[in-house]
């Protein structure tokens, strides 16, 4: 008989990273109306779509951007700095793409080079050093495939990014605006909470990519979209994202403001509850939250072992004992 | 009667069971005599792929190796269809292969070191990594820093598998937190990077190790020719991204001929055992 060591759905109020809020979405069934695959893919991609920067100017106050990764350059599709949010200061990292096409060129349409990525490790460390928590934006096509980008190590420097976040002695929340495009979104990825707009996608490869390799066409992106599950609620259901922030009805390139206010409701309430949790706590969670995935079966092996609470269960279960 | 000729080849000279033409030199090559040389050619050493059994056996002390955690199979977490089911493709593979997956994974000594050992085969679905490869990583690294060995992982994948999504990605996160764990306990961590890897494996555990090594010739890059020249319109120029031009431009330690990687591993091994206190890794 085989033994199920991991079911394919994985609600949150399974895994039970996140306590239930008002303003986020946390079950499917709270969409009042899901957009088909290729709709979000769309949607995310939509130019008019709020970006990093714009999010960064209305939720938090006194953003100071810091440049450069102290080897090579100064990376345009990857921006951060310090800014506070609440009067509390934070560590922005996020990936930026343009609102207009010669913004797009200016920033590589948000495909971030390894420098970018390098930039991104200083900053993290930073988090670290200073005790501020750090809030990272993804929205990137993916990490650029180009010779330069092969040349200057992409690869190491999106490994190197992984590895630094899995072990950062700091708050982290991830917040997936637009496109999450593979390890170039996942770079920025490794939270203790990770949270993406309504009609955000996150996928292992572009659809187009995707279609290229297993249909031999591009031509087949939108099958291809619907087949790997890259929407908000089916991530939401794969446990890829903790919740997903309200967009306002038209989507979030209607109204920049009241996306971005859900935004900054979301953030504040994440970062109040994990500022609370120990950091040996904060660690242990993070690396049972990636632990988790994949479903695999062991033909041989009993039951499957009891999951581990969640770090807000045991906050919880302290709090109450 | 039947008319011979004297010279010139007969077209069935050298059928493939029995000879395999070398792509560097063209030599034809007798597979017997090419296996017996770690299927590389005896003429201009062009490494050939080797199979993960094959190659666990010219890596780790005679007799030393016991598998571990073989009896992992993959789910469908997404249900994905392409032309065919993703579970249907998992069968015929596995068919095909005689294996569970794209890994395998278990203990061994190399140089007298214990390790754990982690071998990809790029001939199971092209090494892609999925939930299975991402949980026998993790296990193998958690199972190194429990027992305190080395780990090293021998890499022969094209990259994260598309039919398992978002889980696929995850299992890059997944690992190296486990490989963050390792790295704190001061535990080597070797990562051989054969021909070819490329994409999210590249990305993950084969760029991190404390020693790299790749094999002679070996295709190493982030991003595949088909998703380049769909993505960004770009061709790349040929040998662009072989082992060579990585070890130029400073992202591996050395390029180790296949005969003798055992050694070489067992010399590093052996260099960072010999100043720890810790008791099993000092043994």
């Amino acid at each position: 008989m085989l033994d199920r060591i991991t079911g394919t759905k994985r609600t949150v109020e399974g895994n039970g990273h996140l306590p239930v809020d008002a303003n986020l979405i946390t079950e499917p069934a709270q969409l009042v109306s899901r957009v088909s695959a290729w709709e979000a893919v769309q949607a995310a991609r939509n130019i008019q779509r709020p970006h990093t920067l714009d999010v960064i100017g209305r939720v938090f106050d006194r953003f100071n951007e810091l440049h450069g990764d102290r080897g090579f350059r100064d990376d345009p599709a990857i921006v951060g700095g310090i800014a506070d949010l609440d009067g509390r200061p934070v560590v922005i990292v996020g990936e930026q793409k343009g609102a207009s096409t010669e913004e797009n060129i200016a920033r590589n349409f948000g495909m971030p080079h390894p420098e970018g990525y390098r930039k991104a490790m200083r900053l993290y460390r930073l988090a670290e050093k200073f005790h501020l928590p750090l809030i990272t934006f993804i929205d990137t096509p993916g990490a650029y495939p180009g010779p330069e980008g092969e040349e200057r190590g992409q690869a190491e420097a999106i490994a190197q990014s992984i590895l630094l976040m899995a072990r950062l002695q700091t708050p982290i929340i991830v917040v997936i605006l637009g496109e999450g495009g593979s390890g170039g979104a996942l770079a920025l990825g490794v939270g203790d909470v990770v949270l993406a707009l309504q009609n955000a996608i996150y996928s292992v490869i572009s659809p187009e990519g995707c279609a290229a390799i297993l249909w031999r066409s591009p031509a087949e992106a939108e099958r291809a979209a619907k087949a790997m599950r890259l929407s908000g609620p089916d991530l939401l259901e794969l446990g890829v994202v903790d919740a997903l922030i309200p967009e306002p009805p038209g989507g979030a390139h209607t109204d920049h403001a009241a996306t971005a206010a859900a935004i900054r409701t979301a953030l504040a309430a994440q970062l109040a509850k994990l500022e609370r949790v120990p950091a040996a706590d904060l660690m242990s969670a993070r690396y049972e939250r990636f632990r988790a995935f994949g479903a695999l079966e062991e033909p041989g092996v009993t039951a499957p072992p009891p999951a581990p609470d969640s770090w807000w269960r045991r906050i919880v279960k302290r709090a109450g004992s | 009667m039947r008319l011979r000729m004297p010279f010139g080849r007969k077209p069935n000279e050298f059928p493939s069971h029995l000879w395999t033409q070398c792509p560097s030199c063209n030599e034809m090559l007798f597979n017997k005599q090419l296996a017996r040389n770690l299927n590389v050619c005896t003429k201009c050493e062009h490494h050939f792929r080797l199979g993960a059994r094959e190659r666990i056996e010219l890596l780790v002390d005679k007799g030393s190796f016991h598998e571990q955690d073989a009896a992992l199979t993959s789910g469908d977490p997404l249900g994905f269809t392409d032309s065919k089911p993703y579970p249907e493709r998992v069968a015929a593979a596995q068919t095909k292969s005689g294996e569970k997956d794209a890994i395998i994974t278990g203990e061994a000594t190399i140089g007298d070191n214990p390790v754990i050992l982690a071998v990809m085969d790029f001939e199971f679905m092209g090494g892609s990594m999925g939930a299975v490869v991402g949980e026998k990583i993790t296990r193998a690294a958690e199972r190194a820093l429990a027992e305190r060995r080395a780990l090293v992982i021998v890499s022969a994948s094209g990259g994260a598998r598309m039919q398992e999504g978002t889980i696929a990605l995850m299992q890059m996160a997944k690992i190296l937190g486990a490989l963050a764990r390792l790295d704190q306990a001061r535990l080597p961590y070797v990562s051989v990077i054969t021909d070819p890897t490329t994409g999210g494996v590249l990305a993950s555990y084969a760029s991190l190790g404390d020693i790299i090594v790749a094999e002679p010739g070996a295709l190493i890059r982030f991003s595949g020719e088909r998703v380049t020249s769909g993505t960004v319109g770009e061709k790349l120029p040929t040998g662009f991204g072989k082992a060579e031009f990585l070890l130029e431009r400073g992202f591996l330690d050395q390029i180790v001929p296949r005969p003798q990687l055992r050694e070489r591993i067992g010399f590093f091994l052996t260099a960072f055992r010999a100043a720890s206190q810790d008791l099993r890794w000092s043994l």
